[in-house]
């Protein structure tokens, strides 16, 4: 753990202090902190973070859940299942952000000459369609966890489980509910949070595919921060960015943690 | 339940593949032939732009550098983390209810924050541009993980376990070593998994944190270019293809172990 808290005291101590000439450290105490809390900008990032992540988790935990739901339960064409939903898991944010670029190109990608071929000319400068290429590209990369962790749960579910359900007369739903569901509950936190903490984070794909445009309309808050901290050298503001940022994380995480903990 | 087969899965699958096909056909065609016109096969297939990647030590030695330190990652992250999942999963601590969540919380921090320290924590140690740089910046999101799911293995398998072997004269280490790790092999498995995951697709840190020699192949992708001007287009699919590589052959060796393994632990 020492390796995350020595790293995070240096954010804190960049964060109440104003850096000149890479050396020189002047007290600022919370001015940081009051700048980044009262900007506009900060607060536009945020929200787009959060819709962002929303966003994301909406599409992604229930579409998991239902296609691991369906998967076949074992045998050669889950293996393959897997095998195959693992590619997208493997593959390196940045390649992922190239090969969803080069797909939509409207000369050289599949999507791209798709929707032209429709009269719909693919253009990554409309807002709405740069945030629907990260949205999908996202939901491409990601979902595929949530239904391996969900599959891996559905399975550790005894035979039994489900010949009572299907004595009591349970309907599919009421199955899902009261036996699947609570079965489910310790690998879906997981995947909640897993999910939640990466799209919050996520910085390689937009910077990828729309380097935060057009304009600020996919500038999340982590590219904002790489901006802050390595182009214009802030270290301060940077830092109290990062206090906040973390911050935020960290109630949200708790939070969902408190409402799917299993208590055993 | 119910038998009848659902064409769900194999729908989701084929959203998944279309873009991986897409790769595998650039990287078989020039950048000349992708950007003139539109075709589903390549026209003139090439092996051009492999061969351009196997005989630039640049791009080669890249690849290699990546494998390098995913590798020791995932040897530093389970070396750390099997004491540790045992300790967790055999003693009692002040908090330990919560103790998944706080070890969650250095998986919490974006490596966006933790570049600029990690940058000079590393300089100051000489470690700047070495694979243990990387691996060890990398240890921050894969450690708590690594913990988590062997910590759920080890709770499966029953303390009784632990008496006997102590009346046979096992001291812990010996214990743990020779009778625990066989026993929770799958769950060592999808470890390996997840923390090769997380290693390997991460970019920002393992950019940040090396400078000429180390330089991860994700890295060489960006500074080709072609990433922001679209100038190598087919270049730079090959080394895509090439990333999904060590990937797809790790899944294949373990994956009967996944369905039980990333169910942390719950299968008895």
């Amino acid at each position: 753990m020492i390796s995350s808290v020595l790293p995070m005291m240096t954010v804190v101590n960049y964060s109440v202090q104003d850096v000149f000439a890479g050396d020189q450290f002047v007290w600022v105490g919370s001015r940081w902190f009051e700048q980044t809390l009262t900007s506009p900008e900060f607060y536009q990032s945020l929200s787009r973070s959060l819709s962002f992540s929303a966003l994301v988790l909406l599409i992604e935990i229930p579409l998991g859940i239902l296609i691991a739901l369906k998967m076949p339960a074992r045998g050669m064409l889950s293996n393959f299942y897997i095998v195959l939903m693992a590619v997208p898991l493997l593959t390196p944010w940045i390649v992922v952000g190239f090969i969803w670029k080069v797909l939509v190109d409207p000369v050289a990608g599949l999507i791209g000459v798709s929707t032209t071929a429709l009269g719909f000319t693919y253009d990554l400068n409309n807002p709405v369609v740069a945030w629907a290429t990260i949205i999908i590209m996202d939901v491409w990369h990601w979902t595929a966890l949530v239904v391996l962790l969900c599959y891996a749960g559905l399975q550790s579910i005894p035979k039994e489980y489900y010949q009572a359900a299907a004595i009591d007369g349970a309907s599919k739903w009421n199955t899902f509910r009261y036996v699947q569901y609570p079965k489910l509950k310790r690998v879906l936190l997981i995947a909640l949070l897993l999910r939640f903490m990466d799209s919050f984070m996520i910085y390689t794909e937009p910077y990828v595919v729309t380097r935060g445009g057009p304009g600020v309309s996919t500038t999340f808050l982590s590219l904002d921060l790489v901006q802050t901290a390595s182009i214009q050298f802030d270290l301060g503001e940077a830092g109290a960015i990062s206090v906040i940022y973390f911050l935020i994380i960290l109630a949200v995480c708790w939070s969902l943690f408190c409402v799917l903990r299993t208590d055993e | 339940m119910k038998s009848r087969p659902s064409i769900l899965p194999a729908l989701f699958v084929l959203f998944l593949m279309i873009p991986v096909c897409w790769l595998i056909k650039m990287s078989f065609q020039s950048t000349a032939e992708i950007r003139s016109s539109f075709s589903l096969l390549p026209v003139q297939p090439t092996l051009a732009n492999y061969l351009v990647i196997f005989s630039d030590s640049a791009w080669y030695l890249s690849y290699f550098n990546a494998i390098k330190y995913v590798t020791l990652n995932v040897a530093l992250s389970l070396t750390v983390a099997l004491p540790a999942a045992y300790a967790f999963s055999r003693y009692r601590f002040t908090g330990d209810r919560h103790l998944f969540f706080w070890f969650l919380v250095s998986r919490m921090i974006p490596p966006a924050i933790l570049l600029v320290p990690f940058v000079q924590m590393f300089s100051d140690l000489g470690l700047i541009d070495t694979s243990v740089a990387v691996a060890v910046a990398h240890c921050l999101f894969n450690v708590p993980i690594a913990v988590w799911i062997l910590e759920g293995f080890m709770s499966s398998i029953p303390r009784e376990l632990d008496e006997a072997a102590a009346i046979d004269g096992y001291s812990k280490p010996q214990f743990l070593i020779k009778i625990m790790l066989p026993l929770i092999a799958p769950g060592i498995g999808v470890t390996a998994f997840f923390c090769f995951m997380f290693s390997w697709i991460e970019l920002l840190l393992a950019n940040g944190l090396t400078t000429i020699d180390m330089k991860p192949i994700g890295a060489v992708m960006g500074r080709a270019g072609g990433l922001l001007g679209g100038m190598q287009i087919g270049l730079l699919s090959a080394a895509s293809v090439l990333t999904l590589i060590p990937g797809v052959l790790l899944v294949f060796f373990i994956r009967r172990h996944i369905a039980r393994g990333l169910s942390l632990g719950q299968v008895k």
